[in-house]
């Protein structure tokens, strides 16, 4: 999913690089205030450990296979201020040492990549982990929310596309969310699996973050839900929403047009702009409801198995 | 299991382009994709100009063709769809040949600027910029011990694949997930040991 550069517009770039910016600056001070010096090495070896885990190819179907992307993984095993910075470096490191993922393109993906996707599947992980305490809600929490990121990452993509004017924001949605939304079923699956097998190893890695951020101050949580919903706002929502578009009118009302910022893309159906918009966009919300609905429940039964077949105890017994 | 991690390195003796200053290399590298971005969609001529400077600098760098041509082609899959979306949905070949040709110049600079400089120099570039401390810390250890982790998932691997014959994919998943499992507390005990070893000589 990581965006090369020339695929998005300069305005784009800037914008999303200074998010970025923002959100990693947020993180690294976060960490540095509560992280204890003896856990520094441990965010540059998560890191060097997430880049491998990424590599490591987990066969499919005949001759296709996946790997994890870890964001959530990290985000629960470290705490959702290291995660940024781990992926942060994970990103430099495919950027400047292997040129994979644009330079320029660089705060697109830590925005999509960490503040989308890892940060808000770890709200949704720590959100479940609190509703069922024990490793049920963990296992449930690290698969849903892995879902969750792969899909949240998606569908911030495709705005940043729309708003660059490379394909219309109804074609890139469906093609990246749709084949992110299946994605996202095997990362969710890998990322539970690894924490199982962790819990198995080494229950005490997973029984809280190694870099404790428990006692994360309001501030920092409005500040990145500052940048989270701002990000939205001028990706997501102007495309998605069938309401007026407050920016385009503003810009007109300051003689500007839209067409200037927009690069003229024929529409995928020249009478999109019909009355069914709002149907089309509820539809597709409650598509989506259903979809999500249906994997967390999945997400639950696979906790439940993991739970079941692979618990610390069980091991522990059959080695004695 | 295989991971490609060295064949995505281009390491030879180092070429013209690798003697080069790190700073103004990369700066010179973020002007070409920052010019490229900003090229006007409907004059091709100055795209043209651009590629053309590029590919002198790949002749220059004396890489491999192949290798350029290689990583060009595993990297370029989103492009090719993007490409692809646009030539289903416009009416001119225009946008779709613009798309192409724009990412294709910027993935050509990245990886000629990612194989033509070493990642210690980057990292004292970023140094220099004035990067946060905690982020550089992070991305050393991370380029240091990329590679050690990498053989050490090889090794646990390879000890795993003597011991089993052929595993059902169910087994298969599991036994890479314990794999990865292994690899980050092994990672995590490895950083313990690193500390002790930053504070014997002196580190804070």
């Amino acid at each position: 999913m990581h965006i090369p550069d020339g695929l998005i517009d300069a305005k784009t770039a800037a914008v999303t690089a200074a998010l970025a910016a923002a959100g990693l600056g947020m993180a690294l001070r976060e960490v540095q205030r509560q992280l204890p010096p003896r856990r520094v090495p441990l965010l540059g070896l998560s890191a060097a450990f997430l880049f491998v885990a990424q590599m490591i190819n987990f066969p499919v179907l005949a001759g296709t296979s996946g790997h994890l992307l870890g964001g959530v993984l990290v985000a629960a095993l470290l705490g959702p201020g290291a995660a940024v910075v781990v992926l942060a470096a994970v990103l430099i490191v495919q950027a400047f040492l292997f040129g994979d993922g644009g330079v320029l393109a660089l705060g697109a993906n830590l925005f999509n990549m960490a503040l989308l996707g890892a940060v808000g599947g770890w709200w949704v992980y720590r959100w479940a982990s609190r509703i069922w305490p024990g490793p049920q809600g963990h296992l449930t929490g690290v698969a849903f929310g892995g879902w969750c990121s792969t899909v949240l990452a998606a569908i911030g993509c495709s705005g940043m596309l729309a708003w660059s004017g490379k394909a219309p924001w109804a074609v890139a949605f469906s093609a990246m969310a749709g084949i992110h939304m299946i994605i996202g079923l095997g990362e969710g699956l890998i990322s539970a699996l690894v924490w199982a097998a962790l819990w198995r190893l080494r229950p005490d890695l997973v029984a809280q973050p190694q870099t404790p951020q428990s006692g994360v101050p309001a501030t920092g949580w409005i500040g990145y839900g500052l940048l989270v919903a701002l990000g939205l706002a001028l990706f997501v929502v102007p495309f998605a929403c069938p309401w007026p578009d407050g920016l385009e009118r503003a810009l007109a009302k300051l003689g500007l047009e839209r067409a200037e910022l927009r690069p003229v893309v024929p529409p995928l159906a020249p009478d999109y702009q019909v009355p069914g918009v709002s149907h089309a966009a509820v539809a597709t919300a409650v598509a989506g409801a259903a979809g999500a609905l249906i994997v967390f429940g999945l997400a639950w039964l696979l906790g439940r198995w993991l739970v079941r077949s692979a618990g610390p105890n069980r091991i522990g017994a059959a080695r004695d | 299991m295989r991971l490609e991690l060295l064949s995505h390195l281009h390491r030879p003796q180092p070429g013209p382009l690798e003697r080069l200053p790190a700073g103004p290399k990369l700066l010179v590298g973020l002007g070409i994709i920052v010019c490229t971005v900003l090229a006007p969609a409907r004059q091709p001529g100055w795209v043209a100009a651009l590629a053309l400077l590029v590919a002198s600098a790949v002749v220059a760098s004396r890489l491999p063709i192949w290798f350029v041509l290689k990583r060009l082609l595993v990297l370029s899959p989103f492009v090719l769809g993007v490409a692809l979306v646009q030539a289903w949905q416009a009416q001119d070949c225009a946008a779709w040949g613009m798309t192409l040709a724009k990412s294709g110049v910027c993935l050509t600079t990245v990886i000629l600027l990612a194989n033509t400089t070493p990642f210690t120099h980057t990292l004292q570039v970023l140094r220099r910029a004035g990067a946060p401390g905690l982020l550089m810390t992070t991305l050393a250890l991370m380029y240091r011990y990329l590679f050690v982790l990498a053989e050490e998932a090889q090794r646990m691997d390879r000890a795993r694949a003597s011991r089993t014959f052929r595993a059902s994919r169910r087994l298969q998943w599991q036994g890479l997930a314990t794999l990865l499992g292994q690899l980050f507390a092994r990672a995590s005990e490895r950083a313990e040991r690193i500390y002790a070893a930053m504070c014997a000589r002196g580190w804070r």
